[in-house]
């Protein structure tokens, strides 16, 4: 039966590709006839014909409905696992792809405060960043290709049925692409020769393209992979309207895209912290050492910024991914896939603690920082409680003791801790604590002048007392005493509070602190060496989460190539166990690493310069 | 007498431990999972090494009596004596859990599986994904009528259900304690407040025997209620759950 089946596939693609042929040939044709004949009519008529011929073959090529597979149907080659290689692959590309996207955004932005402060370091910096990001591309882009490869030859026909849909937009992909190396090569290779005056214009311009151009390749990029989950723009049986737009356009490209764009300014700053910090580690005199703590803490900085809209971002996308399907959005968070989600809620976790780590090990480049340093253990008491209820799983982990002793597995205390209302709510606390530690490490250094900074500061304590109480109890009520439609609108409230404390107190404390001396100069480089191990986590801790999720994102398709369209067939069609597919992150992040740390020590080799003596003539 | 700071980390860190089993084991009478208190207890460890190590000085201070009873000649006696000790205890401790036990294993079960797109509830595939209570309506068009509705339901709950999810609804009835799985407690924020109504309706329908494969250990005692009520009925209840419990069913709009 399956050789009958195949047989069948084979005849249908060659029985359309036949078709296909002839009418490609008449085009082509109608074109040279096109282009040789100057007479109006016969330029109308032959347009109208190759009009009608396109409009022929572009009804035969989408009305094909999506293939209906069998094992057979996957090759296999050299015995490989496909599925291991495609996944691997795959991560491995993304990673290098979010590094390399994100770089240009904050290296255009460096270059832009270098350009208006005039302070050469930042543009010095943009610079370093922007030379650890060209291998990176280079890898990416080899990944790129070996994941093409991988799709082709393992996944043919899921190639073949997505290429049918998205062949436009792969054609956009590729041409861009080449704009993208193009105005990448000129921004890098040109920035000392696009120094001073308008040529400096040119080049932050050269920036804003490349940010233009990297940022639209996501989109279409991303455009495939939603469209694999809530497919659009196709019938049920998977037959392509023609609108292209349509299956761009589908239900969770937006907000894939709002979460990819601000995570990978937070990634991409976290890895070139970890450049910084491995700079650091291995700096030879104390005036490197500055130089790439302060880097460190800049990279540390954008990280922060991207980090606390992050979880903002991902709300909306898992609640859109509930309200697309609730097959999906159960399998998501209260499924199969609910315990790698508390391995999610651990790293995040941990981003913040590090983050904070770091900033607290930072204060002690200023001389006034102690009038500060004696509130960190409080800000800590909040940041790990509320990181305990972050964490904390809706579905207990229980003996068979614990059970009988609570006489089920509904826990009085800790169950309403497992639901969103309490991550939302600890995590916006999280947020503004670590805002908090920021505000502290910004203040150390600085004494204010303006006669109402008892005033000011009563001011702040009351902007957060009640942003903090807001939160709480839009959490809390909303949150248990309300039903879902109003528990799921009560998060964009609880974000607004925590976005009005974040502003206001930055607003209020510019003020505060306009004028202000310094209580002495910043003495970089005096930071332990622990906080780089804390940049190091971060990174490390960033990619591993973007492994983990990456696949649950790709997982809560289940046996489906396209969901509830084009079922996967392939052996390799069940849903791993969490374990296993926690060891191939594992395994695929230690890889991505390694290529990192090739990454940073080609970077490093690129600028030494040996002379060995008698090799050359004099 | 200023206590040391590494003796000081020590403490805090037990106090927190001592206090989470003081007030949920026994204040609240709810006791703390072994495997959630150890989560705890890691980040806790953490957090603490975090406030005692932000600073250089008072790093040294902390670490200090490690350095001491590592390099000072005259602390050889108590070097020893801890280098034999610690060993000793990671032993024990590994020895402790690989010991086999007369205790069942810990079971991690999904207490919310993840519904099909469609299954096959009396006789005709159903998409769950777009079906709809066809009684919700009535509850804003006819209250009078609605309140008919809930009542029919909560009739249809006394006669089946109650035996197992109990009268309050709350997963307490005269059978549950024979039950293992225990039935699910309706007052509970996390179940059925999180659900939508079609949810509902595919595990009572279904029950224990159309549980997908992900919702292992298949051991739940839940009848197929598709054999015994009719879909109307089935609709009722759904509706007598939500009314009695107060609770809304999961939705994405008003």
């Amino acid at each position: 039966m399956i050789i009958i089946d195949k047989i069948a596939g084979i005849y249908s693609l060659k029985s359309n590709r036949n078709k296909l042929v002839p009418w490609v040939v008449i085009v082509l044709l109608a074109l040279v006839l096109l282009a040789n004949d100057a007479h109006q009519n016969t330029i109308e008529a032959a347009q109208q014909v190759a009009e009608a011929i396109e409009d022929q073959a572009a009804a035969a090529r989408t009305h094909v409905p999506a293939p209906k597979l069998t094992a057979a149907d996957y090759p296999t080659v050299a015995g490989v696992n496909g599925r291991l290689v495609v996944w691997v692959v795959a991560q491995l590309h993304l990673w290098f792809a979010a590094f390399v996207l994100a770089v240009p955004i904050f290296v255009f932005i460096i270059e832009a405060i270098g350009m208006r402060t005039r302070d050469k370091r930042y543009d010095d910096m943009a610079y370093e960043f922007i030379k650890v990001s060209i291998t990176a591309y280079s890898l990416t882009a080899i990944l790129g290709g070996l994941l093409l490869f991988s799709l082709i030859l393992f996944y043919p026909h899921l190639f073949t049925y997505l290429s049918t849909i998205f062949s436009e937009t792969m054609l956009y992909y590729a041409l861009l692409f080449f704009a993208e190396s193009a105005v990448l090569y000129l921004y890098y290779y040109g920035w000392n020769w696009l120094q001073g005056g308008f040529r400096k214009w040119v080049h932050l311009t050269l920036g804003l393209m490349l940010n233009a151009v990297g940022t639209t390749l996501m989109l279409l990029a991303n455009a495939w992979l939603t469209f694999m989950m809530s497919p659009a723009g196709v019938d049920p049986a998977g037959v392509f309207s023609g609108d292209s737009w349509a299956a761009i356009h589908n239900f969770l490209w937006n907000p894939i895209n709002i979460h990819r764009f601000v995570a990978n300014i937070a990634y991409g700053g976290s890895i070139v912290g970890a450049y910084a910090a491995f700079k650091f580690l291995t700096a030879r005199n104390q005036q490197e050492k500055a130089h790439y703590d302060w880097m460190g803490y800049n990279a540390n900085f954008i990280a922060i910024c991207a980090l606390l809209p992050l979880p903002f971002a991902g709300y909306y996308l898992a609640a859109e991914i509930y309200a697309y399907s609730q097959q999906m959005g159960i399998t998501l968070m209260g499924g199969i896939f609910a315990w790698l989600f508390i391995i999610q809620a651990v790293l995040i976790g941990t981003l913040f603690l590090s983050a904070n780590y770091y900033l607290w090990c930072g204060m002690g480049r200023s001389d006034g920082a102690k009038r500060y340093t004696k509130y960190i253990k409080y800000i800590a008491i909040v940041l790990v409680g509320s990181f305990l209820v972050w964490f904390t799983p809706h579905t207990l982990v229980l003996t068979n003791s614990e059970l009988k002793s609570l006489g089920g597995p509904h826990h009085s205390i800790l169950g309403p801790l497992g639901i969103m209302p309490a991550k939302n709510t600890a995590v916006n606390i999280m947020i503004i604590f670590t805002f908090l530690s920021f505000l502290f490490y910004r203040r150390s250094n600085k004494i204010a002048t303006v006669s109402w900074e008892k005033t000011g500061n009563i001011c702040q304590v009351a902007l957060f007392s009640s942003g903090i109480a807001n939160i709480l109890f839009l959490g809390i009520y909303h949150g248990y005493f309300t039903n879902t439609v109003y528990k799921v609108a009560a998060s964009i409230p609880q974000v607004v509070t925590t976005l009005v404390v974040i502003v206001g107190s930055l607003v209020l404390d510019s003020f505060i602190y306009r004028k202000s001396r310094d209580v002495g100069p910043l003495h970089w480089g005096r930071i332990p060496e622990r906080a780089q191990y804390a940049l190091f986590l971060l990174a490390v801790a960033f990619t591993w989460l973007m492994g983990l999720m990456g696949y649950i994102r790709s997982g809560i398709r289940q046996h489906w190539h396209v969901v509830d369209i084009m079922r996967d067939a392939s052996a390799q069609a069940f849903t791993p166990t969490l374990g296993y597919a926690a060891n191939v992150v594992s395994v695929a992040a230690l890889l991505f690493l390694a290529m990192v740390i090739f990454v940073f020590w080609i970077a490093q080799v690129s600028s030494s310069k040996t002379l060995p003596a008698g090799y050359w003539k004099e | 007498m200023k206590i040391p700071r590494l003796l000081q980390a020590v403490v805090v860190i037990a106090g927190v431990y001592f206090g989470f089993l003081i007030v949920f084991d026994y204040l609240l009478g709810a006791v703390i999972p072994k495997s959630l208190l150890t989560m705890y207890m890691f980040f806790v460890a953490a957090g603490v090494f975090m406030v005692f190590t932000y600073d250089e000085e008072k790093t040294r201070e902390l670490v200090a009596p490690v350095k001491a009873l590592v390099e000072d000649p005259a602390k050889r006696g108590a070097r020893n004596l801890v280098f034999t000790l610690i060993p000793l205890l990671i032993g024990y401790s590994v020895y402790s859990q690989l010991q086999p036990g007369f205790e069942a294993p810990v079971e991690l079960r999904t207490i919310h599986p993840a519904p099909p797109s469609t299954a096959k509830i009396y006789g005709k595939r159903v998409n769950l994904l777009s079906l709809e209570n066809p009684f919700r309506k009535v509850e804003k068009e006819d209250p009078e009528k609605f309140a008919a509705l809930v009542s029919d339901g909560a009739a249809v709950y006394i006669k089946n259900c109650q035996y197992c999810h109990g009268d309050k609804l709350d997963g307490k009835g005269p059978y549950a304690e024979g039950l293992n799985p225990t039935p699910l407690n309706f007052q509970d924020i996390g179940t059925i407040a999180q659900l939508q109504e079609s949810y509902l309706f595919w595990r009572i329908t279904t029950g224990g025997p159309g549980l997908p494969k992900e919702a292992a250990p298949w051991i739940s005692s839940m009848p197929v209620w598709q054999n015994f009520l009719s879909e109307e009925e089935i609709w009722k209840v759904i509706l007598f759950l939500y009314d009695y419990t107060g609770h809304r069913p999961r939705s994405w709009e008003h």
